[in-house]
């Protein structure tokens, strides 16, 4: 679900930055209260919140939206830092002198609550901020770096097929003006014989069009083809009717997911908060977009407010929603719901969105027809990892060979989508 | 194998076998002209033509994709997240009309009300007309604003001429149904005070002042008891419906099914006398039914009191002898079980409930099963005080009145006098929050908000509190009553602020739990109610009945020879206030199966002495007359009936309800007086019915969907039996097979299903069943079941998903007309819900030539709309007529629009579920077991990574029913409740399982259509000698 990153620039400049700060500060400021554990399940534990929760507004090593988080236990109090988190504002409320300050430094901007975090997961995630990723960002750039460039690979480049094609088409010309000319030069030759009018009048007798045209095998042949062919187009159109694969409207706001998600690597949960909840994945809010909106104001470096992000500004001043135009319809009849397809099966966004952070311009990439479903489902191996919900499906399921797939458990039946 | 005798028959028709009705009982789908115009239908070439163009125009419409858009909030509030639910515990109340309730949002739009399973009253089970007070909030018709003689007018405006003309008028008086919330009688006595100590004047449209003026008399304080159905072995009711209509109806049902659950292992229950003139719910219910006339009542309430009396050693009263059937078994049976006995009366005679006071008394009820310590508050109502306004009111005695959320012109015996008067009042202000018959009549019309969108607080009973909070912002520019209340009476506190701070001073200290208000205002809130326990007290008796005894001997006869009007409530009008509802107004009467209208019920002996034959509907009307009033009604042929009594329901002939109610039926308010400053609801004198010639149809649902005459659709036994036997009443067909006889199951063409996760079910207990019809009114909410108004029910074309199949029976054999005239005067009845059965054999899903109905890996037998092409072929070879053809297209329809305004107003659009698709034109539907709740219920499993937990998912019908009579479960689960109602031992993922209790069967179980719908025979508490 989340977006692949482009293993390329970002994390490189950061994890150089990394080196440099890590270099500069010395090790004197990774020193973490002794009480943190140092285990590697706890800093795995934490990587992974700290990716669901943080990473969009935090860096270990480097101040972003907020500030840099490593070396926190040393800074501040075990207790605090938990409270903190769990719900920063009523920390802020309370009037605690450090929260304040964070909080004015950071532009008034206060951090989401995450009451939901248990006791424990704070304790991981303050493993992994004080122990995580420790000059690890170099090895993993690299690896990036590999696994991009040996992804080139196998088939023949279309160039080439082209190349070949042409190549034979002259050399099939060629091979028909030579044969021509050899056949003017025997009739040239057999003309120069002494033969009977007979002969001569079959050796120089004319190809007649005409004849062919007129012939009851021609006109069938080509009636049938004509028939055919209207047949196909028509077929194929009436296939495509409510079909829009490709459709990509143009939207108010020019914006643009490859920068937000692309290049920023903002998660797509970010926005999209529904997407693990329920039914819709939701358009994100005006409000959301002004989380990070009302520092950011340009694109690029850029002065003054960028017309595109100025609307942003009017929606909310006017209380006017943004109008969005509506690119994934699916009809009706048809109920799909997100959260069963993200958080239960695990399905990245782009195995039906595409490859949403590359797109300036959002377009529909899967036909979003029935056959699409159906096949996804004859295909796709449910994740029964660890959901005790499927503990008996698979007990029953083990003696067979193949594993488990979502057209096993019903997936293919009609009232899973419409009712 | 056929233990029982009885012949079963849903109407007269099909029991005298009328052979018009033969010929129609096979016609599931009759053919009718199309509805509306009386034209003839278009020609072959019109038809062509249409096709052809619609055909081009259906393949240009879909070329081009409608731009459609995306349109988020602007600030999404952090509780709503598109497409999850939200749950809000509210209360409903009207008038004294009370049920604490969970309110499901989608998107911040109420879309359906559930019971409240904290609640100490109702519980989880709630009425048809609270399932569907939601669609009343979206009515077009409800006012949008203030209005000043009829025209629109803001609030400042009304503020200041209602202030200071109240204020110069002199003797205000407020009238108000009863107001069961303290911080509204606060609010009220604010406002009183404020215009020098205006009268407060309540009364109820159904009134129960009788009881209320009896308990002064008997123990020294004017209130309702707390009643307890749950305790009583035996159960006498003379003519109060208190499974349908009376007082606290969901409640009484729930303690009554209490009683009524029988198990093998507890093969006890209550027994139920009911003595009654029109065949109700209730007497429906009881295991021994006696027709009274009206004018006997008062003296068989005696005759039960001297009865009892005589046993304790107490005195008897002289009064005129009746002879009434089962009385003297009720007396005897009321003494055995002395202390856990209840004896209670729907009469409005203050005299008539003394003695009932007194008979419970006599039978240390009082403090067990009648709680006078406990008092409820659900009825205020004065009739004498409301009597004496309406005079004051036409003398112009009366300066000022302000009518608070009450529509007496309309529904007070005295309303034609009331509406008269009230241009004699120099102000007149009305809160109604529609243009109904009073406030139509009044200067100042400031609407109030719908319950829903209001903050306000419940007192139903000593001890009881709830609380109800907006789930929607106010749709129109109304503004709560008590909020211009305090307005007009110069306080400026919002009625928010002012109902926590009357918690603050008077419930937060009746707690200990916390001292900080907020919490216990949250979680008050949070729960919608608050209980403070108390002990149940013995009140004691002051004085004794003989002035009550006297005047019962003196009004009423022993030998009355005129015709009797007794006046009742339907289950689902009710009162008449939410009349405008079509969802009620279709619902059909769970006696009568009679949809939209109300009708004159008459015995069958009156039919045959006035020469009335009715067939499916087809009746005539007849000229009520009472006193000087008259009016023309249609009448229905009741069975049950008693004889010389007609019955005609409250609630009908509304003229300013809305579009949906106005001229739908008669209104029976204005045949009422007042005797003794006390609403009569019985007339016994001056009635006169005269039959005319003019032909009308009553839309009734009674003869459709036949069972085409097959037996063993309803088993029954009676208790005896069920102890000696507890397979009495089953019905156990076996099939010869190879030298034996074997169950129907054990022999089928299809290798069967295999259920590996679930294998949903329903177990019906037909001993609990009621026959409310709450459950047929959540379906329709839960499942956007279109509505399709009088003109297609008659052409028997009504959608609802589950419907209540009331069978009479009578033990008389066909052919028999003496025995038939007997057996009709007072049938036995059964109540039987019906939905799809879920086959695991499903006939219609072997002929579906599109395979649009298939069956799921979970049981279910599958719908899906967008692949029928409406051949009905599964309907005709459905065995149970539980599919339903869309004949029309409902939705966006102006033909449907004034019946279906769920489907049709952008407005009533609001309340349809967004997890059900509303289906075309052209396909068939039904019961899907509500799969968009298996389906959401497995997926928060899912995504919790745990399996589902029984009780988690639950159907729209089973979660209503206030007496747990439907149980919804996975039969897979070996810890659900459906594997133990069922007592499913094996652990199997076949799809038929082995039940192993003895009254659980399937209906036809011979066809072995293998349903995964269960249902429990039903055992009636009779002595076997009766039986």
């Amino acid at each position: 679900m989340s977006i692949k990153r482009s293993l390329l620039s970002v994390p490189l400049r950061i994890s150089t930055l990394a080196m440099v700060l890590f270099l500069m500060i010395g090790a004197q400021a990774f020193a973490a209260h002794p009480d943190v554990s140092d285990s590697e399940e706890a800093i795995a534990a934490g990587k992974t919140l700290f990716n669901a929760n943080c990473k969009t507004c935090h860096k270990l090593d480097q101040k972003y939206t907020g500030p840099a988080l490593r070396g926190v236990t040393e800074r501040r109090t075990i207790d605090w830092a938990k409270n903190f988190i769990k719900n920063s504002s009523a920390l802020i409320a309370s009037g605690d002198a450090q929260a304040v300050a964070i909080y004015k430094e950071f532009n008034n901007l206060a951090m989401p609550s995450h009451t939901f975090l248990s006791d424990t997961d704070l304790e991981n995630l303050l493993s992994y901020i004080e122990y995580g990723d420790k000059g690890s960002s170099d090895a993993e750039a690299s690896a990036g770096e590999g696994s991009e460039a040996s992804s080139g690979g196998s088939g023949v480049p279309s160039e080439y097929l082209t190349i070949i094609i042409s190549v034979m088409v002259v050399v099939l010309l060629l091979i028909l003006i030579v044969l021509g000319l050899i056949i003017s030069v025997l009739t040239k030759y057999l003309n120069n014989q002494n033969l009977d009018e007979d002969e001569k009048e079959f050796i120089n007798q004319k190809f007649d069009f005409g004849k062919i045209l007129k012939s009851d095998a021609f006109v069938i042949i080509v009636t049938a083809l004509v028939i055919a062919l209207v047949a196909k187009t028509a077929i194929d159109g009436l296939y495509s009717v409510g079909i829009q694969q490709g459709y990509a409207p143009k939207q108010p706001i020019a914006f643009s997911h490859q920068l937000h998600a692309g290049q920023y690597e903002i998660e797509c949960q970010y926005c999209h908060t529904g997407v693990e909840l329920g039914k819709s994945a939701n358009i994100p809010s005006a409000n959301i977009c002004m989380n990070c909106h009302t520092h950011i104001q340009n694109v690029e470096g850029k002065d003054g407010i960028s017309p595109e992000i100025q609307k942003i500004y009017n929606a909310v001043e006017n209380n006017e929603p943004i109008e969005w135009v509506r690119i994934h319809n699916l009809p009706d009849l048809a109920y799909f719901n997100h959260a069963q397809h993200v958080a239960v099966g695990g399905i990245d966004c782009q195995t039906c969105h595409g490859q949403i952070q590359e797109m300036e311009v959002v377009h529909q990439h899967s036909s979003l027809t029935m056959g699409w479903c159906i096949d996804c489902h004859r295909q796709t191996n449910i994740n029964t990892a660890g959901n005790e919900y499927y503990d008996k499906l698979v007990q029953l399921h083990s003696d067979s060979k193949n594993a488990l797939k979502v057209k096993d458990i019903g997936g293919l039946e009609c009232a899973k989508c419409h009712y | 194998m056929k233990e029982n005798n009885k012949t079963y028959w849903k109407g007269i028709e099909q029991l005298t076998n009328d052979p018009e009705f033969v010929k129609n009982a096979d016609k599931e789908f009759p053919e009718f002209a199309s509805s509306g115009s009386g034209e003839e239908g278009p020609s072959r070439r019109d038809f062509l033509k249409l096709m052809g163009f619609s055909l081009a125009a259906a393949s240009l419409a879909a070329c081009e994709a409608p731009v459609r858009k995306a349109i988020p909030y602007v600030n999404k509030p952090v509780d709503i997240n598109p497409s999850i639910p939200n749950y809000y515990a509210s209360t409903f109340a009207s008038g004294g009309d009370y049920a604490s309730i969970v309110v499901k949002t989608r998107e911040g739009r109420p879309i359906k009300v559930d019971g409240n399973e904290l609640s100490s009253i109702n519980g989880k089970g709630v009425s048809a007309i609270v399932e569907a007070s939601v669609l009343s909030l979206y009515d077009k018709q409800r006012l949008a604003g203030p209005h000043i003689n009829g025209e629109r007018a803001d609030w400042a405006k009304l503020d200041s001429e209602v202030k200071s003309k109240l204020a110069s008028a002199g003797a205000v008086k407020i009238v108000t149904n009863t107001v069961i919330s303290p911080s509204t009688e606060a609010a009220l006595a604010k406002f009183a005070e404020a215009f020098g100590g205006a009268e407060i004047i309540t009364y109820d449209p159904i009134s129960n002042y009788g009881i209320t003026k009896a308990a002064e008399v008997s123990y020294g304080a004017a209130a309702l008891p707390t009643y307890q159905f749950d305790k009583a072995k035996v159960i006498v009711s003379f003519g109060a419906d208190f499974l349908g209509t009376w007082i606290s109806p969901i409640e009484f049902a729930k303690q009554y099914a209490k009683g009524r659950k029988i198990t093998k292992e507890k093969p006890e229950m209550s027994r139920h006398y009911q003595f009654e003139s029109n065949l109700s719910l209730t007497g429906s219910n009881a295991d021994y039914r006696t027709p009274i006339k009206a004018s006997q009542s008062g003296l068989a309430v005696l005759a039960l009191y001297n009865a009892i009396a005589k046993k304790a050693g107490s005195s008897t009263y002289t009064a005129p002898a009746v002879e009434i059937a089962n009385l003297e078994k009720a007396a005897n049976e009321l003494w055995a079980s002395r202390g856990a006995s209840l004896v209670v009366s729907g009469s409005n005679d203050p005299n008539v409930q003394v003695v009932i006071n007194a008979i419970n008394d006599l039978l240390s009820n009082n403090g067990v099963t009648v709680d006078y310590s406990k008092p409820s508050y659900f009825r205020k109502g004065d009739d004498a005080r409301m009597n004496q306004f309406v005079a004051d009111l036409n003398a112009g005695r009366v300066g000022g009145v302000v009518f608070y959320n009450c529509n007496p012109a309309y529904d007070f015996a005295k309303g034609a006098e009331l509406a008269a008067g009230i241009a004699k009042a120099k102000v007149s202000v009305a809160t109604n929050g529609t243009m109904d018959e009073t406030a139509s009549l009044v200067q100042y019309v400031a609407p109030d908000h719908h319950y829903l969108e209001s903050w306000n607080d419940f007192n139903p009973r000593k001890g009881e509190y709830s609380l109800s909070q907006p789930t929607i912002s106010p749709l129109f520019d109304t503004r709560q009553a008590q909020d211009s209340f305090l307005t007009w009476s110069g306080d400026t506190t919002s009625y928010y602020d002012f109902l926590q701070e009357n918690w603050r001073s008077s419930v937060f200290g009746t707690q200990s739990e916390t001292s900080n208000f907020q919490e216990f205002w949250d979680r008050s809130l949070f729960n919608g109610v608050y209980s403070i326990a108390s002990e149940s007290v013995a009140s004691s008796a002051l004085g004794d009945i003989s002035a009550a005894a006297s005047a019962i001997a003196k009004a009423y006869k022993a030998d009355n020879t005129g015709t009797e009007l007794v006046v009742y409530t339907k289950i689902g009008i009710g009162n008449g206030t939410f009349a405008n509802n079509p969802w009620l107004q279709e619902m059909s009467d769970p006696i009568s199966k009679a949809t939209w209208d109300n009708y004159l019920t008459v015995s069958q002996k009156w039919a045959n002495d006035n020469g009335l034959k009715m067939f499916e509907g087809a009746t005539q009307k007849a000229k009520l007359t009472v006193g000087d009033k008259s009016v023309i009604v249609p009448v229905l042929v009741q069975p049950g009936q008693a004889n010389g009594t007609v019955g005609l329901a409250l609630g009908y002939g509304r003229t300013k309800a809305g579009r949906v109610a106005n001229g739908v039926g008669v209104n029976a308010y204005e045949l009422l007086s007042l005797k003794d400053g006390f609403v009569n609801f019985a007339v016994t004198e001056g009635v006169s019915v005269e039959l005319t010639s003019d032909k009308y149809k009553i839309a009734q649902t009674q003869t459709h969907q036949t069972y085409m005459g097959r037996d063993f659709v309803v088993q029954e036994s009676i208790l005896p039996k069920y102890k000696e036997d507890a397979f009495a009443g089953r019905y156990q067909p076996k099939i010869y097979k190879e030298g034996e006889f074997v169950k129907p199951s054990k022999i089928s063409l299809w290798k069967g299903h295999q259920y590996s996760q679930h294998h949903w079910g329903l177990a019906i207990d037909m001993n609990s069943c009621i026959g409310c019809g709450a459950c047929t009114v959540a379906c329709q909410v839960e499942n956007n079941v279109a509505v399709v108004g009088k003109q297609e029910v008659l052409n028997r074309r009504e959608m609802a998903w589950i419907r209540i199949d009331r069978y009479y029976s009578s033990d008389a054999e066909v052919g028999d007309n003496d025995g038939l005239e007997v057996a009709a005067e007072n049938p036995e009845v059964v109540f039987q819900p019906m939905m799809c059965q879920h086959c695991n054999n499903a006939p219609c899903e072997t002929v579906c030539p599109v395979a649009a109905t298939t069956h799921s890996s979970e049981g279910l037998n599958q719908m899906t709309y967008n692949r029928c092409i409406g051949t009905r072929y599964c309907a005709n070879n459905c065995p149970y007529k539980v599919r339903r053809f869309n004949w029309f297209k409902y939705h966006d329809n102006k033909s449907f629009s004034a019946v279906n305004v769920a489907q049709n107003d952008d407005l009533g659009k609001m309340v349809l579920n967004p997890d059900v698709t509303v289906r075309a034109r052209g396909v068939i539907e039904k019961c899907s077991m509500c799969v968009q709740r298996i389906q959401s219920g497995k997926l928060t499993a899912k995504r919790e990574n745990r399996k589902v937990q029984d009780g988690e998912i639950n159907t729209a019908c089973a979660t209503a029913c206030p007496t747990d009579a439907i149980v919804f479960g996975d039969m897979n689960d070996p810890n659900s409740k459906i594997t133990a109602t069922l007592k499913i031992q094996e652990d199997t993922l076949s799809a038929t399982k082995e039940v192993n209790e003895e009254r659980a069967y399937h209906v036809l179980e011979e066809v072995n259509v293998n349903p995964n719908v269960w249902y429990f025979t039903k055992i009636r508490n009779k002595d076997k000698s009766e039986a």
